[in-house]
């Protein structure tokens, strides 16, 4: 397992708030950016659209990074709580017309829920049957979702379409617009919260879980009740991301939680860098773009260099992967933080 | 002139300016977005990845039927764009390709996209924006409903109308039938099985003595086979899918049940249903076609085979000939650039969609002879006929009239 990249010592302070200031500039940026595009379709909705899925993605890649980058448990069934996330907003709104930004607490307590009560006897599986074991749930809950007797709320194979909200207040905005502004602070809201949680007691708890766990237990540590607890919040971050995307996206089916998912997720948190937190919106980027773009991508160099053969889509992924991980293990973000500090070799503490 | 006065001068002139719409030297051409005096942007979305991948060569078709027309000088001195994406017959990927078409590269319409599901997913989204989703390549009867949904229109005979013709045809033929029914359990199966019923009326309803389902994740029908023998049925409703249309099949001649056997259009096919099945186990079976098999000799001299096949030799040289994609494309297509044409110079959607609602006896190439294309306001159903035809040697021998069932619901 990758070394966690450790807060900056003191020394660097001026480094953080530099840090800082850019960070919260960009925020501000990309917060101001549909207001100054507005109607003028300088960026397309469709784009706002993809940029919003982007955000949901980082979302559920940091969902998966508490569990399998901080606290050392893997999974391979996170799209199942994605797709829990996703059917309780569309429910919700479509059957019961609750306003849509409730649906965030609704799919966010049930999938804590499912997760916890999962996790629990999970705990005795260490390892690769952890792994197993969400790998069947991965592909249980897009069975599930079409069988017989829940079609009445599911809608089957089919699944349920919904609208998009529209701009409140009068706002200049489409809903394009809008939703991504909503997304965006929702994503900025559970950042913050996962950097206190991981800054604070319990958080190094967490992290002496994955490093040691028998000595984390003999430190007085409750093991089991911190990995349910982890896996719980994890599928609560993912839960988020699904709502969100139900609404932004305004369609579920069975076949949008596909065991792909899982594994795009998971491969999203690896690329990015499993223990970091700006790794998930580099493994959100990566879900979103370099993934669903890789046939097409693919297509264009073909034609690009020439290349006498034809390439067959997903061999463009899988050559990035195999050169990101052998090139930079710690994944995108620790790849970057080991570029950086040796440029400037400041010291490293932690 | 007081300062109120030449205010309102002027806000009247501003008002005629930007509403050019009542100029008549400008009401001769208008366009919407993906249509100009040069360009005519279609958009389209197929499954060329994925399990119903099989269906991709309907597209492929389709863009080369454009690419024929632009080479012979466009549509009314426009080229047609013809913009394909693959949506790997997953409705969420359907979604996102649909909304890049409308969104990002601005397309007129949306044209043929294939599968009852993908249909499903995009037809609100598509609705609310206005945009036709014109001749979707499913056959559901839920296309055809202009009052909820304007904006969507089918294009080959729905399972319902066809369900009802072969319910006609054996009232007709033998009235004291007892029937056994075998369908597949989904959307599909029921939505023939609902037509069929309302052929037969709800006093011959009893005639079905049986009704046998499966589900598609079955391994095999042939429980549902020795069931449907067991109830003494003498005529036989096939309603499956390509490999259980053959299973059944097969099935019915090892158990030597053999009744009036009707076959549903869906596993009208030589290639994966009649030779895995046996040829000499599927002689005498009935089923309802509407489109030609050019390949079939009896069309050899055909005007529409014969330019069908030059098309072929020219544009999909590479391809398999006997792939029925290529036929429905090369129709459905021709039944677009009539739509097109028909439009002239005003290509707006709402005019597209007023044209497509506008369709006259229109003879699609490969459409069997004396089956046309027919629309209105109100019925949005373009093929709703068939010729009823039976499995000879190795061909279809068409008999009886073209049958219609006019069903605007």
């Amino acid at each position: 397992m990758t070394a966690i990249t450790s807060t900056v010592p003191a020394a660097a302070d001026g480094a953080r708030n530099l840090t800082r200031t850019l960070l919260v500039g960009f925020l501000v940026l990309a917060a101001a950016l549909p207001f100054l595009v507005g109607k003028s379709g300088f960026i397309s909705n469709f784009t706002f659209l993809q940029l919003s899925l982007m955000i949901v993605y980082a979302i559920a890649v940091l969902g998966l990074n508490l569990l399998t980058g901080f606290n050392g448990q893997i999974s391979l069934g996170h799209g199942a709580f994605f797709a829990v996330g996703a059917y309780t907003a569309a429910i919700l709104i479509e059957q019961f017309g609750v306003n849509y930004w409730l649906t965030l607490p609704a799919a966010a307590i049930l999938c804590f829920v499912i997760g916890y009560l999962f996790g629990l006897p999970a705990l005795r599986l260490e390892g690769h049957y952890l792994a197993l074991a969400t790998f069947g749930l991965a592909i249980a809950v897009p069975q599930m979702l079409k069988y017989k007797h829940l079609e009445p709320l599911t809608n089957g194979v089919m699944g349920i379409n919904l609208l998009k909200p529209d701009a409140p207040f009068g706002l200049p905005l489409s809903g394009d617009q809008w939703m991504y502004l909503v997304v965006l602070i929702v994503a900025v809201g559970m950042f913050w919260m996962a950097r206190n949680l991981l800054n604070s007691r319990p958080g190094r708890a967490m992290v002496a879980i994955r490093d040691h766990t028998l000595a984390a237990g003999t430190m007085g540590i409750d093991t089991s009740r911190y990995k349910a607890t982890v896996f719980g919040i994890s599928a609560l971050y993912v839960g988020i991301a699904g709502a969100l995307h139900a609404i932004i996206f305004e369609f579920v089916s069975p076949d949008s939680f596909r065991f792909e998912l899982s594994i795009a997720i998971l491969v999203g948190a690896v690329v990015g860098g499993v223990a970091s937190l700006p790794g998930a919106v580099i493994g959100g980027v990566f879900v979103q773009f370099i993934e669903k773009y890789a046939d097409a991508m693919t297509k264009k160099l073909t034609q690009a260099i020439h290349l006498p053969l034809e390439l067959q889509p997903w061999t463009l992924y899988g050559i990035t992967l195999i050169v990101l991980i052998y090139v930079m293990p710690g994944g995108i973000a620790g790849g970057l933080a080991a570029l950086w500090a040796r440029l400037r070799r400041p010291p490293q503490g932690g | 002139m007081t300062e109120m006065k030449r205010r309102t001068v002027l806000a009247g002139l501003g008002a005629l300016a930007v509403t050019p719409v009542f100029a008549p030297a400008i009401a001769q051409k208008r366009y919407d977005d993906g249509a100009s005096d040069t360009e005519i942007k279609i958009g389209n979305i197929m499954p060329y990845s994925g399990n119903a991948s099989a269906y991709g060569v309907i597209g492929r078709t389709s863009e080369a039927v454009m690419k024929m027309v632009n080479d012979a000088g466009g549509l009314n001195g426009r080229k047609i764009n013809f913009i394909t994406y693959d949506d790997g017959y997953s409705p969420p990927k359907a979604v996102e390709m649909v909304r890049k078409l409308v969104e990002e590269d601005k397309v007129l319409l949306v044209f043929n996209p294939l599968g009852t599901p993908s249909n499903t997913a995009i037809q609100r989204y598509l609705n609310q924006r206005k945009v036709p989703q014109l001749f979707v390549a499913t056959g559901a009867s839920k296309w055809g409903n202009p009052r909820q949904f304007p904006w969507t229109m089918g294009w080959q005979p729905d399972y319902v109308t066809e369900g009802a013709i072969y319910a006609k045809h054996i009232l007709s033929t033998k009235p004291d039938a007892k029937i056994g029914v075998l369908m597949q359990n989904d959307d599909y199966g029921k939505d023939y099985f609902n037509g069929f019923k309302q052929g037969l009326g709800a006093a011959n309803e009893r005639k079905i003595v049986q009704l046998s389902t499966y589900e598609v994740t079955d391994p095999t029908v042939d429980s549902q086979m020795i069931q449907l023998k067991n109830s003494g049925a003498d005529v036989f409703f096939n309603i499956t899918t390509p490999k259980f249309a053959a299973q059944a099949i097969k099935k019915a001649a090892e158990i030597a049940w053999k009744p009036v056997h009707y076959l549903n259009n869906v596993s009208s096919s030589f290639g994966s249903v009649l030779k895995p099945a046996g040829i000499e186990n599927s002689q005498g079976i009935m089923v309802a076609l509407y489109r030609k098999d050019a390949n079939d000799p009896q069309w050899t001299n055909s005007p529409d085979v014969v330019a069908w096949k030059a098309f072929m030799a020219k544009y999909m040289p590479n391809a398999d000939i006997r792939d029925d994609g290529h036929n429905f494309g090369f129709s459905v297509a021709h039944t677009l650039l009539q739509t097109l044409k028909q439009a002239g110079d005003n290509l707006t959607r709402e005019n597209v969609m007023k044209e497509a609602a506008n369709l006259k006896g229109f003879e699609s190439p490969l459409l069997l002879p004396g089956i046309k294309v027919n629309t209105s306001p109100t019925d949005f159903y373009p093929i709703q006929s068939v010729q009823l035809a039976r499995v000879k040697g190795e061909s279809f021998e068409l008999f009886g009239d073209v049958l219609s069932n006019e069903s605007t619901s």
